[in-house]
């Protein structure tokens, strides 16, 4: 029991698919201009990523060394195009402005990579936690980001109003940076800074020292 | 793992019996859901005619609220409201004029007809003989009338409504319902700031000439005929640009246009 536990919790902080291993940011930028969209994309990521590990991990003896990519790939693209069908019957609205980033899920590096890191080596019931954990990991850090944007970039939340705006007769003016893609990375970018200022552990070691300029220069 | 998951009889069975399962589980989604999906296009067109109009209200049900639209067929070339030999000649080729399909008649052979380039400046290569437009009638005099327009931008073809107030030049209402140009640069028409500009704009100017265009840049405040650009979607606004100019000139609605406006129909 404890194995599925960790295989939860883990990649939510401690193991964060975005904020430690930084994968799947291309689609973070992208989606979370408002809270709404992201909580679809989560869904639709949590249930790519899960049913993926599982199916993966069901054949995982019987997938040939050479093809293993590509049978990885098939499986995700196959799941991607259920959930883009079921969201265009059942959340119209939202596929349509979710529009393309639906099928990039395909391309989404958490949903490879955990088929490929852990539901090749394990079994169909931890592969299937492990994937609802990473789903979590990265909808948490998708959560924070799409109410900071919405919340400072247009005043709502899910679309209702929490800061009165000023060209409603409030007071707040939006700062309309929040609603363009680079404002994703400042704060993805700081929510990693706080994240390894919690858990220290998560700090990478240096690659290279810079060395100080040297004094002398005598090249002429 | 065992080494004979290499071989190739192996990998080839592997490959053909997963093809086979994902095959059959996406052709089931896709099959199984497809009434839904085409009632949500269905419910998204009307709700864009209705947003063209100015009619919509959040919240409210579409269907009630389309109930004020009248929809009646046109035939371009004459510039008139079609007939009943001509409904009988849509009946013929398999169509439904009550619930008419204009992306499919102008795939129709009997139904459409081959533009030459010099005149096919929306690049739609085909346009159909008969077209559906939807009147608004308050006190049984025409407030607005919505018309379908479509054209290719940079990636796609471009599916929208204009809808034009009662002097039949003023703009009231502009939106795409189905288009995939990049979403952010072209996908930016559907910004509603930028269809917003759209209304009150006129399509021809006093001495009755086409005027409407999309600009590069920005057009003067107070312009009368001239719309903005989109920035960093230079081809899709040219695309719209073409598409517009080309739906209400006098290759497509401009004869029905001019005979409404002189109470000759």
């Amino acid at each position: 029991m404890s194995a599925i536990k960790t295989a939860l919790t883990d990649p939510l902080f401690n193991k964060n698919p975005i904020a430690l291993q930084i994968l799947g940011i291309c689609s973070a930028l992208a989606v979370t201009t408002s809270l709404q969209v992201t909580l679809v994309m989560c869904i639709a990521v949590i249930a790519v990523v899960a049913f993926s590990n599982v199916g993966v991990s069901i054949i995982r003896n019987h997938i040939p060394n050479n093809i293993r990519i590509i049978v990885q790939m098939i499986i995700i693209a196959s799941l991607v195009i259920v959930v883009d069908q079921i969201l265009k019957a059942y959340a119209y609205e939202t596929s349509k402005q979710l529009s393309v980033f639906v099928g990039l899920i395909i391309t989404n590096c958490i949903v490879m990579g955990r088929a490929e890191a852990y539901a090749m080596k394990n079994g169909p019931v931890p592969s299937f936690f492990d994937g609802i954990g990473n789903g979590l990991g990265y909808s948490i850090v998708l959560i924070v980001v799409a109410s900071i944007r919405e919340l400072f970039g247009a005043g709502k939340l899910l679309g209702y109003e929490i800061l009165p705006l000023v060209q409603d007769g409030g007071w707040y003016q939006t700062n309309g940076m929040l609603l363009l893609p680079p404002s994703a990375f400042f704060i993805i970018g700081l929510f990693i800074w706080a994240l390894r200022s919690w858990k220290t552990d998560q700090v990478e070691a240096a690659d290279f020292k810079i060395q100080p300029n040297t004094v002398n220069s005598g090249g002429h | 793992m065992s080494a004979n998951n290499d071989s190739i009889q192996k990998t080839l069975l592997v490959a053909v019996l997963l093809c086979l399962v994902c095959s059959i589980i996406v052709a089931g989604a896709a099959v199984s859901l497809k009434p839904l999906q085409i009632a949500n296009k269905e419910e998204d067109k009307r709700r864009n005619i209705l947003v063209a109009a100015g009619l919509w209200q959040p919240g409210a049900n579409t269907a009630e609220l389309f109930e004020q639209i009248s929809p009646r067929l046109v035939n371009l070339a004459e510039g008139r409201f079609a007939n009943d030999d001509e409904l009988a000649q849509i009946r013929a080729a398999g169509l439904n004029p009550e619930a008419y399909d204009q992306i499919k008649a102008a795939k129709l052979p009997a139904l459409s007809q081959r533009l030459d380039s010099s005149t096919d400046i929306a690049s739609i290569r085909r346009l159909e003989h008969f077209a559906e437009v939807f009147m608004v009638y308050e006190d049984d005099v025409l407030k607005t009338i919505v018309m379908p327009v479509h054209g290719y931008g940079l990636w796609s073809t471009l599916y929208g409504f204009i809808a034009l107030e009662n002097d039949l030049n003023t703009v009231a209402g502009f939106g795409f319902y189905a288009h995939a140009e990049t979403p952010g640069l072209g996908g930016e028409v559907d910004n509603p700031n930028w269809k917003e500009k759209w209304i009150g704009k006129r399509l021809n100017n006093d001495s009755g000439e086409l005027a409407i265009e999309v600009i590069k840049g920005e057009a003067p405040r107070d312009d009368a005929h001239r719309i903005d650009g989109l920035s960093g979607a230079t081809l899709t606004a040219r695309g719209v640009n073409n598409l517009v100019r080309f739906w209400v000139g006098d290759n497509a609605f401009g004869p029905f246009l001019a005979n409404l406006k002189h109470g000759e129909i």
